[in-house]
């Protein structure tokens, strides 16, 4: 049992670094874009121009919602076992649907901005 | 409490790595959510982008720069302490990552005021 709940530590620590990796180049791509396009201000038709039927932005938009999303539940789990001591199986299971759910209201934007 | 270990670099570092990422993980469902929602046609986006010229919203946005700019600076440096093993340069890379998140929440308040 506490070898089970060790090996599924391990793979959430795994799982928060290689999100990490993905991140850290999309939040790069990110900041550049946003200090990019804030240059001038922004427009509904610049943005679109860029977004819309690329399958490149796309892509990219919905592999940095699906990773920003799990690393923000898993860091959120992390903090609650901490400082909070909410931990276990159950909590876990919350954590990871929140982190979906939050994934999926980023999809559901990239789509927006694709078509 | 013993307060001397929480004035090393790193455990600032620690404690700014933990505050952006709480902060962040709680905006990005929102973030999400407003967007998902702002972006149905063009007219629809550039209402939410008329709201976003406020420069209250703009202020916060500043601060949710710094913040990302600052995970990200922060969380290269965990994962450079994790992979790479303990130095004597994790303070420089403390500074060096407060320094940069900085720089980028300048250029961007330049950019939107």
């Amino acid at each position: 049992m506490a070898d089970r709940a060790a090996r599924g530590q391990a793979n959430l620590w795994v799982v928060q670094r290689i999100t990490a990796m993905i991140l850290a180049l999309a939040v790069l791509v990110h900041l550049v874009t946003i200090l990019l396009a804030m240059r001038g201000g922004l427009s509904a038709r610049e943005i679109l121009a860029r977004t819309q039927g690329s399958e490149a932005w796309l892509g990219f938009y919905v592999v940095f919602a699906l990773a920003a999303g799990l690393h923000g539940a898993i860091g959120l789990r992390n903090i609650a076992g901490e400082t909070l001591g909410w931990r276990g199986r159950g909590l876990d299971f919350c954590w990871l649907a929140l982190g979906l759910l939050a994934a999926a209201f980023g999809i559901r934007a990239a789509f927006g901005l694709y078509d | 409490m013993d307060f001397r270990a929480r004035s090393h670099p790193s455990w600032i570092g620690f404690a700014v790595h933990r505050v952006s990422g709480l902060l962040l993980a709680l905006f990005l469902p929102l973030h999400f959510w407003a967007l998902g929602s702002a972006i149905q046609g063009e007219a629809r986006l550039d209402g939410f982008l008329r709201w976003a010229e406020n420069p209250l919203v703009k202020l916060v946005e500043t601060g949710l720069v710094i913040l990302l700019a600052a995970h990200l600076a922060g969380g290269l440096r965990v994962m450079a302490l994790e992979f790479l093993g303990w130095g004597r340069e994790q303070k420089d890379l403390v500074a060096a990552s407060f320094g940069l998140s900085l720089l980028v929440g300048l250029v961007f308040l330049f950019n939107v005021f």
